[in-house]
């Protein structure tokens, strides 16, 4: 049998490991451990007493077989017991199963907790530092309310040993990362900071880390930290005489403390005090200095635990972002690095110069690597290294540089690994835009991207080209021209088909002068990709087509002959069906005047923040993303990054989609349309406008809005963003035909400016007992109180009906829900603190007060809701935003439940004091 | 930190430590996923990785790989130097550790760890402090070995 155990051997045990190992097949293993079990298990169950020896060994075991990924059931009372054990193996071996075996909502909790309770007071160090770990292994919300209060006086008690001490902060700390609102603030936050100076520098070590964290959450309480932790960093880094005996690391003086200190201090802005901060920058440029000193040992860990100071120094360089000399010093030991042999090295040298490129005084410094970093992408063996010099290329990149780093961006992704493709794309794409001086230049670009990537190129992309040429008038002439050409090659990316057949349909008028791309040209060399592609992409070829009649009136003939053939008309796919029939019929029969205006050129798009941006945004994480402004970072970057989040969640996917299908009623040409095919005239009669339902419809979209004696109406609605569908369905409770049977959708003069509502007409006859359906198109313009009203009018049995019904379109239902960390949420909050942005009400709960009906309701109203933001857990919070045509408006809510009182009291704060007014409104009629 | 993984080169789990509350189906999977990435690293690549928000920093060490999952913001090389320091606690204890002694001996392996770290948290940097606390802990053992010869009733 191999390796004897030290110490206290569990004989059995390694006897037991030694079987398994044995075991030829997963079936053996199984077996083997079932008998195990079996055994274990008949144990526990036995008359006769097992001795603590037993029951540690047995307890061992089912620890074993958990770790091997079985389950296990039982076993845990005999853990428990352990714990009260005397003995310090015992003891030790229940805590350990205890702390990987026992979730946080065991029924065993409370005994746990017994015994923990009393090894922190049995003052013998080692059952403590037992307990402590136990809490910190666990970490759950019932340990953190158990012992919270208990931790912090142990910790600053006086006669608490120092592993204790350290024990007890760190352990504090990582119930402040479970449940951050149960750790209370208090006088003993100034003792702790005091543990800075104590001679343990363990116990120092362990109190950073605590006060680095702490500091993050309120920085104010530890403000004092700052000068004690200056000094203490400044004693170890800049004194050569100082001893820290076993607290040197490889010949470097206590790493793991000074680059908890350079942490802590990246909690702040640089000190105000002079004499503070020259002492911090003299520290500063001491540790740069060493880096330029002969290493003092050739051992890795030597060169690892002083450059990991050296990168932790540059990272609050960084942070401060106040002094030039600093910041290009530390830039050219970065660029020292590029070319290190250490791949580690050069790895986190492209990293940290991406954040230096983002500060306006090394951006020209860190710019000056650029031959290297392109090398670095060509030459690179480790993908996750060509990776960061993408990330960097893409945050030096200016105007000066921009078509250079675009065209090796581009080179590069012929060959890059395809995980990181899309990424590359999207960046490629961002700066082809940002630095664009000439739009010729754009666009070669991005038909490049689209040839080299194609499959990486995401919606977001070519739709952007595309609003791009139909915005600048300049380029149109030559996207056109480009376009045909590209589109000649005989294999080409159906994304390039589909920018083709779009801005071909609008411009390709600018190229048909000439011959060799005249019109029938043109339309046949889109035509001859049509049977390759989606049903998507055929469908927009179809608009294309249209708009090609109107464009060119001498090919309508053949066009029109197609649209005519079996393949069109009658094609199995709706979309494509429908459109065929419509734009042949619409040909046929409108003058070329309604054509014209039908199928005028398409509007310049709302120039608004790259929709593309907000994408990248998405798929790194806002953090890891250096910020592309012309205006650098201020200075303490610190502030940017709330700015950063804001822009990200304020982006607006265009609602370009729904312009592009011509049937998904296009801003113009819906009206115009209705009007070819319908002769129905829409004359409302007043009458009373039933609103009964209308407030069921707050937090939900589907139901039945109206119902009588003959009619029921109901409603299925769905929104994104900006716009939305609703499907009215009409239903005929008799078992007579309505006829002349007409609805029309009015809004009021002011309404009218803030909602768009397109709606297609019914079938003027209903047959008893049918139902038919209507869209109605919606699109939200600004912010808006009111509610549209639909009027419905028809014969039934020679009288005629009047009826009004209040539809439930509300301002919530453009909320998109918004999910951000409590922190953010509290920013945000503070930010949105002006008494014309709050809206509070206090109102009696209309229902039973269900926390799941409240939850579901809320989510129902669109807003995300974020958990563990509200100390009190009862109370809910929540986040989204609202989105129309216009603006963004983001909205913050709390709704606080009181049962006992049997009331609610709900804030908002949002930017627009109009908003937070309505939403209040609506949401407070809820509960 | 966020957790720490031991694992051999045919990918069998030898240790895992986790700093923060998951469950079990987590866990497993990012077991999983850790071992497919990290054994399919080339050899002289970098140590670092980046996984979905996390810095992952691994690091082999004869037939043992150990990776250790960081925060964004937590320094890459000085996570390189908390599992050599584990390593030299692990070598100093068992006396030139292999990976028989972690299989062996895993309670131990546990135990040394929880002297190293706490909470994610690097708890005591001196390795001698660290030892004298570990040989401490085996002072403490009990006295009485008549179990320790005890005979198994079940045989192989």
């Amino acid at each position: 049998m191999p390796a004897v155990s030290k110490g206290d051997g569990m004989r059995g045990l390694a006897v037991f490991i030694s079987d398994i190992r044995n075991c030829k097949s997963k079936e053996a293993e199984v077996k083997r451990i079932n008998k195990e079990l079996a055994n274990i298990r008949s144990k526990f169950k036995g008359d006769k007493a097992l001795d603590g020896y037993s029951k540690k060994k047995y307890v061992c075991k089912l620890l074993f077989i958990f770790l091997l990924g079985h389950d296990i059931d039982f076993g845990h009372m005999e853990a428990v017991n352990l714990l009260s054990s005397n003995k310090y193996t015992e003891k030790q071996i229940g805590y350990l199963f205890i702390s990987v075996l026992v979730n946080s909502n065991s029924d065993l909790i409370r005994l746990i907790n017994n015994a923990i309770r009393n090894d922190l007071a049995s003052r013998n160090p080692t059952f403590m530092n037992l307990a402590l770990h136990c809490i910190a292994n666990v970490g759950s919300r019932e340990m953190a309310e158990a012992f919270v209060s208990e931790i912090p006086r142990i910790l600053v008690a006086g006669d608490t040993m120092d592993s204790v001490k350290q024990s007890a902060a760190l352990c504090l700390l990582r119930l402040n990362r479970t449940c951050p609102d149960l750790v209370p603030m208090g006088e003993w936050t100034a003792r702790v900071v005091h543990l800075l100076n104590d001679q343990h520098l363990g116990v120092v070590t362990a109190a950073t880390s605590l006060i680095a964290t702490l500091a993050q959450k309120s920085p104010d309480d530890f403000k004092t930290s700052v000068s004690l932790a200056v000094a203490r960093l400044s004693r170890i880094v800049t004194s050569a005489a100082i001893d820290l005996q076993d607290y040197t690391y490889y010949f470097v003086a206590a790493p793991w403390l000074s680059v908890k200190l350079l942490r802590l201090l990246q909690c702040y802005p640089p000190p105000e005090d002079a004499a503070l901060r020259s002492r911090l920058t003299e520290c500063l440029e001491t540790i740069l200095s060493k880096a330029q000193e002969p290493p003092k040992s050739k051992k890795v860990q030597h060169s690892n635990a002083k450059n990991a100071v050296l990168f932790e120094a540059i990272t609050l360089i960084i942070h401060h972002d106040n002094e030039p000399n600093l910041l290009v010093r530390a830039c050219n030991q970065l660029g020292q690095f590029l070319q290190h042999r250490e791949t580690n090295l050069r790895y986190l040298a492209l990293e940290s110069m991406c954040t230096l490129a983002s500060s306006e005084f090394s951006h020209e410094a860190v710019k000056t690597h650029i031959e290297t970093v392109i090398n670095a992408l060509k030459t690179e063996r480790d993908v996750s290294v060509r990776q960061r010099a993408v990330d960097l290329l893409y945050a030096m990149c200016d105007r000066s540089n921009a078509k250079q780093i675009v065209a090796e961006m581009l080179s590069y992704l012929e060959t890059a690994d395809y995980s990181i493709r899309e990424e590359i794309v999207l960046k490629v794409a961002i700066l082809a835009e940002k630095y664009a001086v000439d739009y010729t230049w754009y666009v070669d670009t991005i038909l490049n991207l689209i040839r080299i990537a194609g499959d990486y190129v995401s919606e977001e992309v070519w739709y952007r080209v595309i609003q791009i040429v139909i915005n600048r008038d300049d380029v149109q002439g030559y996207a056109a021209k480009t376009v045909f050409e590209a589109l000649q090659a005989p294999a080409c990316h159906e994304n390039l088909v589909k920018v083709g057949g779009y801005i071909l349909g609008e411009f390709g008028n600018l190229i048909a002068g000439d011959p060799r791309s005249s019109p029938l040209v043109q339309f046949s060399l889109l035509h001859s990709k049509f049977h390759l592609c989606s049903v998507p992409t055929r469908a927009l070829l179809l608009s294309a087509y249209i708009k090609f009649i109107n464009l060119f009136p001498e090919v309508k003939g053949t066009i029109q002959d197609v649209l005519r053939s079996d393949s069109q008309l009658r094609n199995a796919d709706v979309e494509l069906q429908q459109r065929a029939v419509e734009y042949l019929r619409l040909s046929c029969i409108a003058s070329t005047d309604i054509l014209a205006t039908v199928l005028e050129e398409m509007p310049p798009f709302p120039e608004k923040e790259s929709s593309i941006l907000a994408k990248l945004k998405k798929k790194k994480g806002s953090s890891k993303l250096p910020d592309l402004n012309d205006a650098r970072r201020n200075i303490n970057g610190s502030t940017n990054h709330t700015e950063d989040t804001e822009t990200a969640e304020k982006v607006s996917t265009h609602s370009f989609t729904d312009k592009l299908n011509v049937n998904s009623t296009p801003s113009t040409g819906a009206s115009l349309l209705v009007d070819v095919f319908s002769d129905v005239s829409n004359t409302p009669a007043p009458n009373d406008v039933s609103e009964e339902h209308f407030l069921r419809f707050v937090c939900k979209n589907n139901g039945v809005i109206f119902e009588n004696q003959l009619l029921q109406i109901g409603l299925k609605s769905e929104y994104r963003q900006n716009l939305g569908r609703m499907y009215v369905f009409y239903g005929n409770k008799t078992s007579t035909q309505f006829l002349s049977f007409s609805s029309s959708v009015s809004s009021n003069d002011l309404l009218q400016t803030q909602l768009n509502i397109h709606t297609k007409t019914v079938d003027p006859v209903i047959d008893g007992g049918a139902q038919v359906q209507q869209i109605l198109n919606i699109e939200c313009l600004s912010d808006f109180s009111d509610a549209p009203v639909l009027h419905i009018q028809f014969r039934y049995g020679g009288a005629l009906q009047n009826i009004a019904v209040k539809l439930p379109v509300m301002l919530n239902k453009f909320f998109q829900p918004t999910e951000m960390t409590s922190q953010d949420f509290f920013q945000r909050w503070k930010q949105l603190g002006a008494p014309q942005q709050e809206v509070q009400k206090i109102f009696k709960a209309q229902h039973q007060m269900d926390s799941d009906v409240a939850k579901a309701k809320l989510l129902g109203f669109g807003v995300a809701l974020l958990d563990g933001v509200d100390p009190n857990p009862a109370n809910f919070v929540g986040a989204g935003i609202i989105h129309s045509k216009t603006t963004q408006v983001g909205c913050l809510i709390r709704l606080e439940p009181n049962t006992q009182a049997q009331m609610y009291r709900l804030t908002l704060r949002t930017s627009k004091d109009s908003v937070s007014q309505r939403l209040c409104e609506l949401l407070s009629e809820q509960f | 930190m966020r957790f720490l993984l031991l694992f051999s080169r045919q990918g069998k789990l030898r240790l895992q430590k986790w700093f923060t509350a998951m469950t079990d189906r987590e866990k497993k999977k990012i077991i999983r996923e850790m071992t497919t990435i990290v054994l399919a690293r080339q050899p002289r690549s970098c140590n670092f990785l980046q996984w979905k928000d996390l810095k992952i920093i691994y690091k082999r060490y004869a037939s043992l790989y150990f990776c250790l999952a960081v925060e964004n913001q937590e320094n890459e090389l000085l996570a390189l130097e908390v599992i050599h320091r584990y390593v030299e606690l692990l070598d100093k204890y068992f006396g030139n550790v292999c990976e028989l002694d972690i299989i062996f001996n895993f309670e131990k392996a546990y135990f040394i760890l929880d002297e190293f770290l706490m909470g994610g948290e690097i708890q005591e940097t001196s390795k001698q402090i660290v030892n004298r606390a570990i040989e401490s802990s085996d002072m403490l053992q009990e006295d009485d070995h008549s179990e320790w010869y005890e005979v198994e009733l079940f045989g192989p």
